[in-house]
């Protein structure tokens, strides 16, 4: 059977359409005029490569905020995958919704600083930081089953927080 | 004190001395810290670089006052040869040796320690010495990171700690690293339980020259991964504690069934190396360190007596290419070495203390 479009009345209608709702019809257009009612998607070629990358960026969680110019420096964070290297201190905060997944899987799933705190910072960030150590210890205590040392975690901690 | 004066000795990391020298032949811990006002080096413009050496070279004398032969390597400007000896040293790293813009290397008299400026990081702090000496060297490289931190602003950050220009090492900024002469592991073919013993607590296994590299020599180096979440005494204490002393035992054993069960065969290793590295008239420094291993545990289970161990650790250290040639005093190509080398073999061995 061979239709032309019912829309231009030109070209050979290749899109068959059947609605059913308002009411059942038929409708036979060309690709030209079926695309412009998006009845169908028109995709130019796309080369296989492309479609890697794509599917690549999808499964990598990469997302368009791996487009996020950090205002400081000027790297995105494609260009720090691309080099590993960050470009200055603010990265950490612009890029944080990116970076700290690879911080946790790069440091067996930690997230905080326990370690020394420079001199010269804040009282509070040295207490901070001391809780943060402290509740680790009493964990790890209790872990291996050291209780001694878990009490006298535990009443360091009690006594630094109600510093 | 220059690199000249360097060469003539083995430096602090081959003195041979300290807790388990038998087996571990030297300690280092590192601390990476950058300045909060200037970008990481990744970005840093020719003009931050040199701001950033500047500001950390004046802060120099607060940290080496006492230390009057202390130096100063302007690695930048540095002859190659003259770099490539600090690498030979551990006292820079290869990618210290070969980047680019200002950075240099303040070195202590005694190089127990020293700051790397504009390596990875704005600044490396780092303390060496032979044997398991992990405690002492941590002692002077937080005493040297605080003298610092009172006087530099580092980007810190109270969540994540010292931040870095790679994030593997942000946190504590630390890395321990600790060389160990594994020669019975290996011919037993029970090396793996050193990766095992390190893979329980996440160290990384890696040959002489870091990553990457094979195990020359039969010189393993053990080192953390993880510098975020645990403290700098935790991370140490890993090794110190627990793992170092685990794959010592387990090289004695070793060393011990190989003198109980192939005394002839163990004997006829050791020897065999000593005849070549006596009589070779050219030979390459890949081939220097695997004979040198033999030797060198040969000496501690006490079934050889024809040189000493520091002989073997001048010979580990001035045989290697840049050393060669340095005290050479000229240039020299790979076959020149080979033969230059043969011959500083043969002087040493002979000119023997023991």
């Amino acid at each position: 059977m061979n239709f032309v479009c019912q829309q231009c009345k030109q070209a050979k209608a290749t899109v068959h359409v059947t609605d059913t709702f308002p009411e059942k019809r038929e409708r036979h257009l060309c690709e030209d005029c079926a695309a412009k009612e998006n009845l169908i998607v028109t995709q130019k070629h796309v080369p296989t490569h492309e479609i890697l990358k794509e599917f690549i960026k999808q499964k990598s969680g990469f997302s368009e905020a791996a487009d996020v110019t950090c205002p400081n420096c000027g790297i995105t964070f494609q260009e720090f995958q691309l080099k590993g290297q960050l470009g200055c201190p603010e990265d950490y905060t612009v890029f944080a919704e990116l970076l700290d997944p690879l911080i946790e899987r790069a440091h067996e799933g930690a997230t905080h600083h326990v370690g020394k705190v420079p001199p010269k910072a804040d009282e509070s960030i040295h207490t901070h930081t001391k809780l943060l150590r402290l509740r680790g210890e009493l964990q790890d205590a209790i872990d291996r089953e050291q209780y001694e040392r878990a009490a006298q975690l535990r009443d360091d901690i009690s006594a630094l927080e109600s510093q | 004190m220059t690199i000249d004066e360097l060469t003539r000795t083995t430096g602090e990391w081959l003195r041979g001395v300290g807790p388990l020298a038998d087996v571990v032949i030297s300690s280092r811990i590192r601390l990476a810290r950058n300045l909060s006002r200037y970008p990481f080096l990744s970005t840093a413009g020719v003009s931050d670089k040199t701001a950033i050496y500047r500001a950390i070279v004046d802060e120099i004398p607060s940290v080496s006052a006492t230390d009057d032969d202390g130096f100063l390597v302007d690695v930048e400007q540095a002859e190659e040869l003259d770099r490539q000896v600090l690498v030979e040293r551990h006292l820079i790293s290869k990618q210290h040796a070969a980047g680019e813009g200002s950075r240099g290397v303040s070195i202590a008299s005694d190089e127990t320690s020293s700051l790397m400026i504009n390596e990875e990081d704005h600044l490396r702090i780092q303390g060496l010495r032979s044997g398991l000496q992990l405690d002492t060297i941590w002692d002077e490289v937080n005493e040297v990171d605080d003298t610092l931190a009172q006087r530099l602003d580092f980007a810190y950050d109270k969540r994540l700690g010292f931040l870095t220009a790679c994030p593997t090492n942000v946190g504590t900024g630390i890395r321990v690293s600790v060389m160990l002469h594994l020669p019975a592991l290996k011919l037993t073919r029970e090396i793996e339980k050193v990766s095992r013993a390190a893979h329980d607590l996440r160290l990384a296994v890696r040959g002489l020259h870091g990553e990457g590299t094979e195990a020359l020599g039969d010189l393993y180096q053990l080192s953390n991964q993880t510098t975020l979440g645990k403290s700098e005494n935790e991370i140490i204490a890993a090794f110190g504690t627990i793992v170092i002393p685990r794959i010592v035992e387990y090289e004695r054993e070793a060393r011990a069934t190989l003198a109980r069960e192939k005394p002839y065969e163990l004997d006829d290793r050791i020897w065999r190396a000593f005849g070549i590295l006596n009589n070779a008239r050219t030979i390459g420094s890949e081939e220097t360190l695997a004979l040198l291993s033999p030797i060198r545990m040969g000496i501690h289970v006490g079934r050889f007596n024809r040189t000493d161990i520091n002989t073997v650790n001048e010979l580990f250290l001035l045989t290697q290419p840049a050393h060669l040639q340095k005290i050479s005093g000229r240039l020299l190509d790979g076959a020149a070495r080979a033969v230059a080398r043969a011959e500083r073999i043969r002087d040493l061995l002979a000119t023997d203390r023991s």
